[in-house]
């Protein structure tokens, strides 16, 4: 409506104007934050959490959720990073198998998609709710990328591969080009495809939407093989940017990518939110770790800063759907 | 006992209740009667405390009261027994009767024994011969429904209010509901009775008040008063003029449903639907009739795929076998359905009105699964002006719109995908006489296009009023089936009521 009260318009824009006046803060506080070099240093650190993210918003706009992103992180890279390196050997025969980069790219992405997929195949066919489902999933991708990796990183992968991690297209950074491609497209398919138009009826009422004559299983099995790709495009992302592939690697980046997408103004009960709130809040959560950094705050603070900045932003939302 | 006055209630600028005024005795029952939409649900929400902004004020046992909450009418004593039973299922009677009242020992923890014993003598008195120890959800609901009473008992209650009792009970348990009310009037609780059951009011009411509209039409003494009069009053017009010019009968078979059964997953056994056989021919109303609990909302879905394990049914659609395993292949065959919950299964409340109705039969606006904006709005727009949906713009979120109009939007999302069948449950559930006959002349027009439509409701007079033939639900099984002419409430409601316990 044409005659909103200022406070709903102020609203509509308040995770931008608190990025605004964070970077304000940041840039007064420490003559380091505002330099080109350490404004690229952030989008590069973001890129990764913003693919993971997008996933996770397409996810929780269905209300559901994937805790699993992190490992199937680690598994794809790992999975690239070990295709790339050492190829396969077929038991029980001399035949090798050797990949080039793109070959290996494209096995780290179909299996992030197929773990993605088989969360939705264990949520739709057996009623398991998503949240266990992925709980699941994160401990099993994490043991498989052990017994892939034995325990140790895969590193080595030569420069082209590094390319991707530290390289520069068009004066941007490769990965943040990667990151644009993907929010780009995610706003397409979520603003003009019927694709898009299911996950939200999906999410804001889903016994209306079968009744509607969508099939919520199908939807749902794409929405989580979407989360498990991007998770995979992530872990290619970190293991070219480090120029390995560590078993540990992507821990905790499902809590990082929840963040973004609830800082980002989406609802957990689904149904509402959206790519560019996601993009913004993971954009907040980058450059608050890297105030905190230059400004020296020790790292368990942290962690405490960026939680009460969670639950900060939650609350003001509640309040303003509230006032709507 | 209670006097209300001159009690008036707005919903966003919409009068739902008007100057009602309502005396209540001790020892006596009152019977609340109304069409659906008339108030009385409205006004049991004001004298039990849950709408706490009203006009009009409320005199209990002398003196003046406002209560701001639901706890506080309870505590002085007024109870009212909802439609919908607030029991939980996995708790037994005991914890039930006492939930957040529990009486605890001294050392704070649980007195189970004092409970149980106080329980025990509570069903003793109503009579009802089951252990306190008994699971809700193992308790039929006419049980269930005096455990409800027996809770209300236990707060020392002055004023019973109980909406729609008999509506899912057998007539065994209408009796033993009746034994137990006519005992607590000689207790001098004073009871208010809503039902739509007019048999029922005139045995056991003593006075009787008649909503439509928001406003009282009618009041006195239910035997000063016959059930003819009383319909009269409810809808303020004789219901023989509602009824349609018979038309020419239709005779191509469009749907045919033969030896539909459906067992529940859940309690093994329990039989849903038994043996349905009918046929809806083109062009035809055919009206589905049955209480709370006949397996009418179950057959519905069963027809849009809902429950695709069916064994043994053949649906057949123009010739056709047709196999729906899920709405989304019902839809594709042609098949839609109007569902009884329009907030609950009908709507995406928090989407607009454009997408809301696009939501069925987005393929249609769309090329390589992306929409085009152009085509939806047009087709929104379409159903907008044909059904006389009043929003602001397309843009409105559902939410926003009266029950009508939401109701009207559900019907536009099912209309868009061109439907040759359109089931509608409860088609005009909560929503205003004149939105109802909006929808019940858009059924007709829709009906003479060709289209085959099934109405399913609990309203006699809105069966009566739209089917071209009627078929009677009572537990699972069609029970009778009646053409236009033959029908009328008595036999009707006769071929409703459950024959086994």
């Amino acid at each position: 409506m044409s005659a909103q009260p200022i406070y709903l318009k102020v609203a509509k824009y308040q995770s931008l104007i608190a990025l605004f006046i964070l970077c304000l803060a940041l840039s007064f506080l420490s003559d380091k934050f505002l330099t080109a070099s350490n404004t690229w240093n952030v989008l590069r650190q973001i890129s990764v959490n913003i693919c993971i993210s997008v996933g996770m918003t397409f996810v929780v706009l269905t209300a559901g959720i994937d805790l699993s992103v992190g490992s199937v992180l680690a598994l794809s890279g790992a999975i690239t990073a070990g295709l790339l390196k050492s190829g396969i050997e077929l038991p029980g025969s001399n035949l090798f198998i050797g990949f080039t980069i793109s070959g290996a790219i494209l096995a780290g992405m179909v299996t992030g998609s197929l773990l993605g997929c088989f969360n939705g195949w264990i949520i739709t066919k057996f009623k398991v709710p998503p949240f266990v489902a992925t709980l699941g999933m994160l401990t099993i991708a994490r043991g498989l990328t052990m017994l892939w990796t034995k325990g140790y990183p895969i590193s080595g992968l030569g420069n082209h591969f590094a390319y991707i991690g530290s390289g520069w297209l068009l004066g941007i950074p490769v990965l943040v080009w990667i990151a644009c491609i993907t929010v780009v497209t995610a706003v397409f398919i979520s603003n003009k495809t019927i694709f898009g138009r299911y996950i939200f009826a999906i999410g804001g009422n889903e016994n209306a939407s079968r009744l509607s004559g969508i099939n919520i299983n199908k939807v749902k099995l794409m929405v989580y093989s979407i989360a498990g790709l991007l998770a995979a495009v992530g872990g290619i992302m970190v293991a070219s940017r480090l120029d390995s592939a560590q078993p540990n690697a992507g821990m905790g980046y499902e809590l990082d990518s929840i963040a973004a997408v609830v800082i980002g103004g989406t609802s957990l009960s689904g149904g509402r939110g959206s790519i560019p709130g996601t993009v913004l809040g993971a954009v907040i959560i980058g450059v608050l770790n890297n105030g905190l950094v230059l400004l020296d705050v020790s790292p368990f603070w942290q962690q405490v800063v960026k939680g009460l900045v969670i639950l900060l932003a939650v609350i003001v939302d509640k309040a303003n759907s509230k006032v709507e | 006992m209670l006097i209300a006055e001159k009690i008036s209630k707005k919903f966003a600028g919409i009068a739902a209740l008007e100057d009602v005024s309502l005396e209540l005795l001790a020892g006596k029952v009152t019977a609340i009667i109304g069409e659906n939409g008339a108030g009385k649900s409205t006004l049991m929400k004001i004298l039990s405390g849950v709408y706490t902004e009203y006009e009009g004020r409320i005199i209990y046992k002398g003196e003046h009261v406002r209560f701001t909450n639901p706890k506080e009418a309870q505590d002085s004593g007024i109870n009212i027994i909802h439609q919908e039973l607030n029991l939980v299922p996995d708790m037994n009677i005991t914890e039930n009767i006492f939930l957040g009242r529990e009486i605890l020992n001294s050392w704070n923890t649980l007195n189970k024994k004092t409970m149980r014993y106080k329980t025990q003598q509570l069903l003793d008195k109503l009579k009802l011969n089951v252990s306190p120890d008994t699971h809700i959800a193992n308790l039929k609901v006419g049980q269930q429904q005096v455990v409800e009473i027996a809770k209300a008992l236990l707060y020392n209650s002055d004023v019973i209010i109980m909406d729609e009792p008999t509506s899912a009970i057998s007539d065994h348990e209408v009796e033993v509901l009746f034994e137990i009310i006519r005992g607590l009037k000689k207790e001098n609780k004073a009871i208010v009775y809503i039902s739509h059951k007019l048999d029922e009011l005139s045995r056991i009411a003593d006075s009787y008040i008649i909503l439509r509209d928001g406003k009282v039409t009618d009041s006195g003494d239910m035997a000063s008063i016959n059930q003819d009069a009383i319909i009269r009053k409810m809808v303020g017009r004789d219901i023989k003029t509602t009824v349609r010019e018979h038309r020419v009968s239709p005779k191509e078979i469009l749907l045919s449903v033969k030896n539909l059964s459906l067992k529940a997953n859940k309690r093994a056994g329990k039989i849903i639907l038994d043996n349905i056989n009918f046929h809806l021919y083109t062009g035809e109303i055919l009206g589905i009739f049955g209480l709370m609990g006949a397996g009418r909302t179950e057959l519905l879905e069963t027809i849009l795929g809902m429950h695709p394990k069916t064994p043994i049914s053949t649906f057949t659609l123009q010739d056709a076998p047709l196999k729906a395993k899920h709405p989304h292949d019902a839809i594709r065959a042609g098949i839609v359905l109007v569902p009884e919950d329009r907030k609950k299964d009908g709507l995406v409340l928090g989407m607009d009105v454009m997408k809301n109705i696009s939501l069925s039969c987005l393929k249609k606006t769309a090329r390589q699964g992306i929409i085009s904006k152009h085509e939806e709005l047009e087709l929104a727009n379409k159903y907008i002006s044909a059904l006389k949906i009043k929003t602001p713009s397309s843009n409105q979120v559902v939410k926003n719109l009266s029950g009508g109009n939401q109701q009207k939007v559900v019907l536009a999302k099912c209309l868009a995908t061109k439907p040759k069948i359109l089931m509608l449950d409860e088609p005009t559930r909560g929503i205003d006489a004149n939105a109802k006959n909006e929808i019940y002349d858009l059924i007709t027009r829709l009906s003479a296009s060709g289209l085959g439509i099934i109405v399913v409701s609990s309203e006699l007079p809105e069966i009566l009023a739209v089917s071209d033939r009627i078929l009677v639900m009572a537990e699972g099984r069609i029970t009778a089936e009646f053409t236009r002419a033959e029908a009328n409430e008595t036999n009707i409601l006769k071929a409703a009521i459950p024959k086994t316990i």
